[in-house]
């Protein structure tokens, strides 16, 4: 399909804007033609998460741009960094540390806001239903599809900042409302009471995940009630276990169809939640640290840490990675957290830098990305559980499961 | 034989093939010198680099992109990448790494159920259109 471009587009395009923009043309253009749009859409925002370091070549991509003079167009925030700006002491490596710094600083300068966080659903000024954005980060981009009712297509590293330059998208895939439509649905109805329990979500989307792929699941028997910290814990394992970019859930989502009786139906029960819990999570009571809060924690989940935390002493190392604006927000909760151990990272997340210690083996966490990511990223086997049971085995030094 | 697809970057590359039973991401699934580290992948262990990689499709993380064009620019990327359906993310790696490095990896579609797994293949990747040709002779 040839891809037609307006004249701001073929001014962008040709260089006239300057040779910044120019090279984001070419990236999005290069997108268009891979992914057979027809035309670009004018976007309203960007998340970018081209900011966490890969390599020499996320450097010399971001300085080509701020060489050549080139801005973002459209209010953009940026995803997680390989460093915590606020606590550096807290990245063991030292090169690591400082190429996430330069990285970080060099997309601010592009006029990025500094957010650094994998959750800017969980910050003011989110997009609205059927408004064209660019986000990258599957967590994210799932989220703003699926819950906001937003429309991004996956976007990978690179396209996301030259969508911000630009302003611009490839008119295809989500953006385009045909691909929208859910493909295979989920009878959820078997789990029952599970359904009211925060860890069901992991478990459901790491399930939902891996017999999908890149597929469009509809859910129905969700309770009208789920909050969305349970549906960004859903759509994160559900991106990171598949290719998951969009979901709906009956009576719950803003696109969610009325009924699913003409797609192929999975039913989910609570064998198969284990199943997939015992799949993520190894066995035995070892444990070294805990970590939470992948996605990054909303602030309801940072207060009800704060009120599990205090208590009894905790034994182990505890993270929890939130964003710097969370943190902010937290006032006396965030001197509670820190008073009971509890070590608050911020602009970054355990498991994409090196910030646990390379002797701990075993690892507790509440976040089904985390458990899928963490073994091939940092080296560590996981646990998986629930806020609470997180908690409890900090307490006690070993693995504490309710069940 | 000569195998017909569909172009998601050009180039053109020679090696032997690795075919994956299961969808990969390369970040969180490959490390830097090319090798499969995703726990949960059924060729885990595998060293990608050089090798004609054989897969249905990507998956999961946005990052891919930049650990493929980060392997081109360190030369562990596979010689070329040979995917049963699009994607939108590791054609990406390939472009940036043309466009900052100058260096070319093909990225194509097409039906490889056919490719034999002890040969050496041959891709030619234009704008327009891709050919994958082996020799039915194998060594």
């Amino acid at each position: 399909m040839p891809l037609h471009l307006t004249a701001a587009e073929e001014q962008m395009l040709s260089g006239q804007d300057g040779e910044g923009v120019a090279l984001a043309m070419r990236v999005v253009v290069g997108q268009a033609r891979i992914s057979g749009a027809p035309r670009l859409v004018e976007i309203t925002s960007a998340h970018v998460d081209s900011c966490l370091y890969h390599g020499q070549v996320s450097l010399d991509f971001v300085h080509s741009l701020v060489d050549l003079g080139a801005k973002v167009r459209v209010p953009t925030t940026l995803n997680v960094g390989s460093t915590d700006l606020i606590h550096p002491t807290l990245v063991r490596d030292r090169q690591l540390a400082k190429a996430g710094r330069e990285l970080m600083t060099a997309y601010a300068e592009l006029g990025g806001t500094p957010t650094f966080t994998c959750a800017p659903y969980q910050l003011p000024n989110r997009p609205a239903l059927g408004e064209h954005i660019a986000w990258a980060e599957s967590n994210a981009i799932v989220f703003a599809n699926s819950v906001l009712g937003a429309r991004t297509d996956r976007y990978g590293d690179f396209l996301d900042v030259c969508a911000a330059i630009t302003a611009r998208a490839p008119y295809a895939g989500l953006q385009t409302p045909e691909a929208r439509v859910g493909t295979v649905a989920f009878d959820c109805r078997p789990l029952g009471d599970f359904l009211h329990s925060e860890l069901a979500y992991p478990l459901l989307g790491h399930h939902i995940g891996s017999i999908v792929g890149a597929g469009i699941p509809v859910l129905t028997g969700i309770p009208a009630d789920v909050t969305e910290d349970d549906l960004k814990a859903l759509g994160a394992a559900a991106a990171s276990a598949g290719g998951v970019a969009l979901f709906h859930v009956v009576g719950v989502t803003p696109e969610a169809p009325v009924s699913i009786d003409d797609l192929p139906v999975y039913t989910v029960d609570l064998r198969t939640l284990q199943e997939v819990r015992r799949a993520l999570s190894s066995t035995g009571p070892e444990l070294d640290a805990v970590s939470v809060g992948t996605p990054h924690a909303s602030y309801d989940e940072c207060v009800r840490l704060a009120e599990l935390v205090a208590g009894p002493p905790l034994h182990l190392p505890f993270y929890l990675s939130t964003s710097r604006a969370t943190r902010d927000r937290l006032g006396e909760k965030l001197q509670v957290l820190e008073r009971a151990g509890v070590t608050v990272v911020v602009d970054t997340c355990t498991y994409v830098t090196a910030i646990l210690q390379p002797t701990w083996k075993r690892v507790m966490t509440n976040s089904g990305k985390w458990a899928h990511y963490a073994p091939g990223n940092i080296n560590v086997t996981a646990v998986l559980g629930s806020l609470a049971e997180c908690v409890a085995s900090a307490r006690a030094g070993r693995v504490v499961l309710d069940s | 034989v000569i195998l017909h697809g569909l172009t998601l970057h050009p180039g053109t590359a020679t090696g032997r093939p690795i075919r994956l039973t299961a969808p990969l991401s390369f970040w969180g699934g490959t490390d830097a010198d090319g090798r499969i580290v995703d726990a949960h992948h059924p060729q885990c262990g595998a060293v990608l680099t050089s090798r004609f990689l054989l897969m249905e499709s990507g998956r999961g993380s946005s990052s891919a992109s930049s650990v493929l064009a980060e392997q081109i620019r360190a030369r562990t990327a596979p010689a070329a990448i040979v995917l049963a359906r699009s994607d939108p993310i590791i054609p990406l790696g390939a472009l940036i790494a043309a466009e900052l490095y100058d260096l070319f990896l093909p990225v194509v579609v097409a039906p490889y159920d056919t490719i034999p797994d002890d040969t050496v293949l041959h891709v030619a990747a234009t704008a327009d259109h891709a050919t994958i040709t082996w020799s039915t002779f194998t060594s």
